[in-house]
């Protein structure tokens, strides 16, 4: 369809004052697909963001958004994006509804408001106005307004912060239906565990740079967090173990009774150290295996000190 | 706690994308008609902009209180007064607090990545000051009658000196709104308010005042305005040049003002 990417940014610099807020930041944003710009707080996500909405103007580097400059070709471009900002962006007298129906009005085919009530459940919102709403259904209204549009490309700005689990379940399904049928979703959050789940591409941002990109699943790749544990009666030898398990792979108990193999995890793995257990006659309790989460990628690679 | 009121599972609704601004027509009539409705729905902007005038219009017209000058009727004097002072609370005060508030909570970032064009925005801006403004003239204008006001001169040099006022309450309160914290101006445009509403002309002659004093005042935008009215009003005065000059030199340097320092976010 498009071989153009949705977001083409180029040696992105963004200084307010003396501090770069973003420092030299390429990032390219297929279309069509889910991508999580993750990052600690402060590493430049939202300056990204709002530089491709047109809030910004970039001190050094270019930024395409569909092909067009965000702040020069402003007028053309809002109509075709979706924005969800971090907060605010509604009347503080409004009601959740009426604010909707008005947002769907300054586009030219909005969705039907009422479905989109309905799926996101702010029918229940009542008369309540804006500032009275709850945190979750001031959430759910941003991003309704995000989408009512019918935008090519939605930017959503952590937008399941502060939810309840079933609100975060409905964001995702929306997110996952946008792209279903082939709206471009660029969404920042905190969360690892949404952008694992939600995400087709991840892009890792620290100190105004992006330092890793890729798949959740290339990005979880090796590293050394593969282990499985599992719990049973202290004091077993495991020398017999080792035997059986890949060359390179250690055991070892870490508290009386509990156990950790460190080796590739695959099903084999899992079938070695089972099958031993059965053959000494061993319950293995909370037997568990381990990956590389994209938290310990994110740990790894923004490292693990607090930031301010 | 109910925790389903979202669709639990996904619905048909196709979102394909299919973008595209509403004519800017309809985008104008929707955001100005939203804006009124905020405005009326808003309990303290009501205060100031129908409560306030009209208190005062019938307190002052009933009891002597501060004495008028010149021929005729108490509410000969207050109606124009009153006008002027409807002006500046609904496009002064009240688009100063609101709009300022709506920069702090984000309204007018979210609304600068809509469709909407922010020329659109300040035109409907306009429209909701010019439609509270309509209704506040009618009602007003309804009490003054019931007063016994008789109301001298031509209505469209009166409708010249209300728009000219309004250029210039619009440009101050948006230079402020666009400048200061929301707190800020929401304490600030009050002050004014109460201050002009004293010392503008609106039930208070200037002739009260020391007459240094006096021709300072004179140059305030209410005091153009509520004398401007007046003459055309109670004396049935052709054009008051200097007064539509007074107001047209606030317009120009306020909105220049606001055009050169309004921060949307």
């Amino acid at each position: 369809m498009h071989s153009e990417p949705a977001v083409k940014i180029a040696g992105l610099v963004k200084r307010y004052g003396d501090k770069p807020a973003v420092d030299g930041l390429d990032l390219t944003i297929a279309r069509g697909a889910i991508t999580a710009v993750l990052g600690p707080n402060g590493a430049g996500k939202t300056t990204t963001i709002e530089t491709c909405e047109g809030y910004r103007r970039p001190d050094a580097g270019t930024v395409r958004v569909l092909g067009l400059d965000p702040v020069a070709q402003n007028a053309a471009l809002r109509p075709r994006i979706g924005v969800m900002l971090q907060s605010g962006g509604v009347y503080a007298g409004a009601r959740a509804v009426e604010m909707l129906r008005h947002t769907a009005r300054l586009h030219a085919h909005p969705l039907d408001v009422d479905a989109l009530v309905e799926r996101l459940g702010l029918g229940s919102c009542g008369r309540t106005t804006y500032r009275r709403l709850s945190g979750g259904q001031q959430q759910r209204l941003a991003l309704a307004m995000a989408v009512v549009g019918r935008p090519e490309l939605v930017f959503l700005d952590e937008p399941t912060a502060g939810l309840d689990p079933q609100a975060r379940r409905a964001t995702w399904e929306l997110v996952r239906d946008l792209r279903r049928d082939g709206v471009t979703v660029v969404v920042t959050t905190h969360h690892m565990d949404e952008a694992e789940q939600l995400a087709d591409q991840v892009a890792i941002v620290d100190r105004g740079r992006v330092i890793a990109t890729g798949s959740p699943e290339e990005l979880c790749r090796g590293g050394a967090e593969n282990a499985l544990r599992f719990d049973g009666p202290p004091g077993l030898d495991l020398g017999p173990l080792l035997k059986e398990l890949p060359e390179g792979a250690t055991a070892a108990e870490t508290s009386p009774g509990g156990y950790r193999i460190e080796a590739p995890v695959d099903p084999q793995l899992v079938a070695t150290v089972t099958g031993w257990c059965a053959a000494s006659g061993i319950l293995p309790e909370r037997l568990s295996v381990r990956r590389r989460s994209l938290e310990d990628v994110f740990l790894d690679l923004t490292g693990r000190d607090l930031r301010s | 706690m109910s925790t389903t009121d979202y669709a639990p599972t996904p619905d048909a609704t196709d979102y394909a994308p299919k973008p595209g601004a509403a004519p800017v027509g309809r985008m104008l009539l929707a955001q100005t008609a939203f804006e009124t409705r905020m405005l009326l729905r808003n309990g303290e902007q009501l205060l100031l902009t129908v409560v306030i005038p009209t208190v005062l219009l019938v307190l002052f017209s009933a009891v002597d209180i501060v004495a008028v000058e010149g021929p005729g009727k108490r509410v000969d004097f207050l109606a124009p007064g009153l006008l002027a002072l409807a002006v500046l609370s609904t496009a002064f005060t009240g688009q100063a607090i609101a709009t300022g508030f709506e920069r702090r909570y984000g309204v007018l970032k979210r609304l600068g990545a809509s469709p909407l064009p922010r020329w659109t925005l300040l035109t409907a801006k306009t429209g909701c000051v010019l439609v509270t403004e309509a209704l506040q003239v009618a009602l007003l204008s309804v009490i003054a009658l019931a007063l016994g006001w008789s109301p001298q001169g031509n209505p469209l040099t009166v409708a010249a000196l209300l728009v000219l006022g309004t250029a210039a309450f619009s440009g101050l309160g948006l230079l402020m709104a666009g400048t200061l914290k929301a707190e800020a101006t929401l304490a600030a445009a009050n002050l004014v308010f109460i201050l002009l509403l004293l010392a503008g002309g609106v039930i208070v002659p200037l002739s009260r005042f020391p007459s240094a004093v006096q021709s300072a005042l004179e140059l305030l935008p209410i005091s153009a305005l509520s004398d401007g009215l007046r003459s055309v009003l109670q004396h049935g005065a052709s054009v008051p040049w200097s007064d539509l000059g007074i107001l047209a030199g606030w317009a120009v340097l306020g909105l220049a003002a606001a055009a050169r320092f309004f921060r949307w976010e």
